[in-house]
């Protein structure tokens, strides 16, 4: 399933993306510590699968909470993707 | 001078119960409960078969909503919230459904029930709630393959129509066929903000533009803005339009001309805003299948 956790607003898109069905086969979540401000979480979905969301209540501020993580211009990958071994997280931004 | 003080933007609520189905006769009895910002829903099943309905305005408390919604699609049924098998909470206010045995969200919740009322075909739902907006794509099985949800603002939701139809003095079950008296489609509003939209239209009011003009500017920015977020997911047919926005023909007209795709129509059976629900009452069913089968 790919997850969209974000919003758009006049400025733009702001959209954490997560293909969860890659983090059905993470036995380690490495994303989840990476996050220097804890915005992610493993969570049991719907379905009953384990695996990573954006925490409810940092959805809606994705945009200034990555911003120190993603320079405009900066080439080397924010530390959530970067952790991820299987290229399960992306930033629509 | 006389002060229009009628409430425009309230809509009606329903109760609706199958009189073919009887409850007594039935084995499994499971409710999906829709707590929404602006609007409660219970579904109630009798053996995976829609038996009843209701669809209530939220008040101030969501149990007590949960509570009232419940015993409104019970009225008259000789059914009680206690002898219900299974309940699953879901929506805004899920965790706040009383008597629910567990919670799932509205993305699975909607996607199943769209399965369900409009069949297996079904790739592409969306849902325009009261107060978020939701683009979902799902399987033949109804199982989400991938969402978005939008709740930061409430342009292009329920909440965003009713404080329009208020501004506009036009009742909301008719201000979307009113968007359409007129002679050509204006631009839409240009701002993607309910609280600046609102603004904005009053200003246009105040120019002494049409109000079915200043009407379809709005409805069509409202699609514009939804149709953004459905992209994002990819639109593949069969489309759906679930929840109270399904009713306005004023952004579902602007968004089929948007996409190109045709959404299904809504299945005269069941309330486009009890999709949700449905979808719940559902999950608990097949819940309580797994549990006798595991007995
Ligand atoms: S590290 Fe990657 S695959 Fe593992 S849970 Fe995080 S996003 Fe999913
Ligand atoms: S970009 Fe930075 S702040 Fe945002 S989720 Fe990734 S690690 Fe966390």
């Amino acid at each position: 399933m790919k997850a969209h956790y974000g919003y758009k607003d006049g400025s733009g898109e702001y959209f954490i993306v997560i293909d969860t069905d890659r983090c059905v086969q993470c036995s380690d979540g490495a994303c989840v510590p990476a996050c220097p401000l804890g915005l992610l979480e493993r969570i049991q979905d719907d379905y009953d699968d384990t695996v990573c969301a954006v925490k409810e209540a940092s959805r809606n501020k994705v945009k200034y909470a990555c911003a120190p993580c993603k320079p405009v211009g900066a080439a080397a990958a924010p530390p959530c993707v970067a952790a991820c071994a299987r290229a399960g997280i992306r930033h629509t931004w | 001078m006389v002060i229009d003080t009628r409430e425009h933007w309230r809509w009606p609520e329903v109760h609706w119960v199958n009189k073919e189905l009887d409850w007594r006769a039935g084995g499994a009895i499971t409710a999906g409960v829709d707590v929404g910002s602006i609007s409660s829903k219970t579904a109630v099943m009798v053996d995976g078969k829609l038996y009843a309905y209701a669809i209530l305005r939220t008040g101030a408390s969501s149990p007590d909503s949960a509570v009232r919604a419940t015993k409104k699609a019970l009225e008259g049924t000789g059914l009680e919230i206690e002898k219900i098998h299974l309940t699953i909470g879901t929506g805004y206010g899920r965790i706040n459904v009383p008597f629910a045995q567990k919670t799932l969200t509205e993305i699975a919740c909607h996607a199943r029930g769209a399965n369900f009322v409009w069949g297996p075909t079904v790739r592409t739902v969306l849902d325009m709630g009261g107060q978020d907006c939701k683009a979902i794509q799902c399987d033949e099985r109804g199982k989400v393959t991938s969402f978005l949800m939008n709740d930061k603002c409430a342009a292009g939701t329920g909440r965003g129509v009713e404080a329009f139809a208020d501004l506009v003095k036009v009742p909301i079950e008719k201000i979307g066929e009113e968007s359409f008296s007129i002679k050509e489609e204006p631009k839409p509003i240009s701002n993607t903000c309910v609280i600046f939209a609102k603004s904005e239209a009053l200003g246009l009011l105040r120019k002494g533009w049409d109000r079915n003009v200043v009407i379809a500017s709005y409805l069509s920015a409202m699609a514009h803005r939804v149709y953004t977020l459905l992209e994002r997911v990819g639109i593949a047919k069969d489309f759906v339009i679930s929840g109270g926005i399904a009713k306005n023909p004023g952004v579902v007209r602007r968004l089929t001309t948007l996409t190109g795709i045709e959404p299904l129509a809504p299945n005269p059976q069941y309330d486009p805003q009890i999709v949700g629900a449905i979808g719940g009452a559902l999950f608990a069913h097949a819940m309580l299948q797994k549990q006798k089968g595991a007995k």
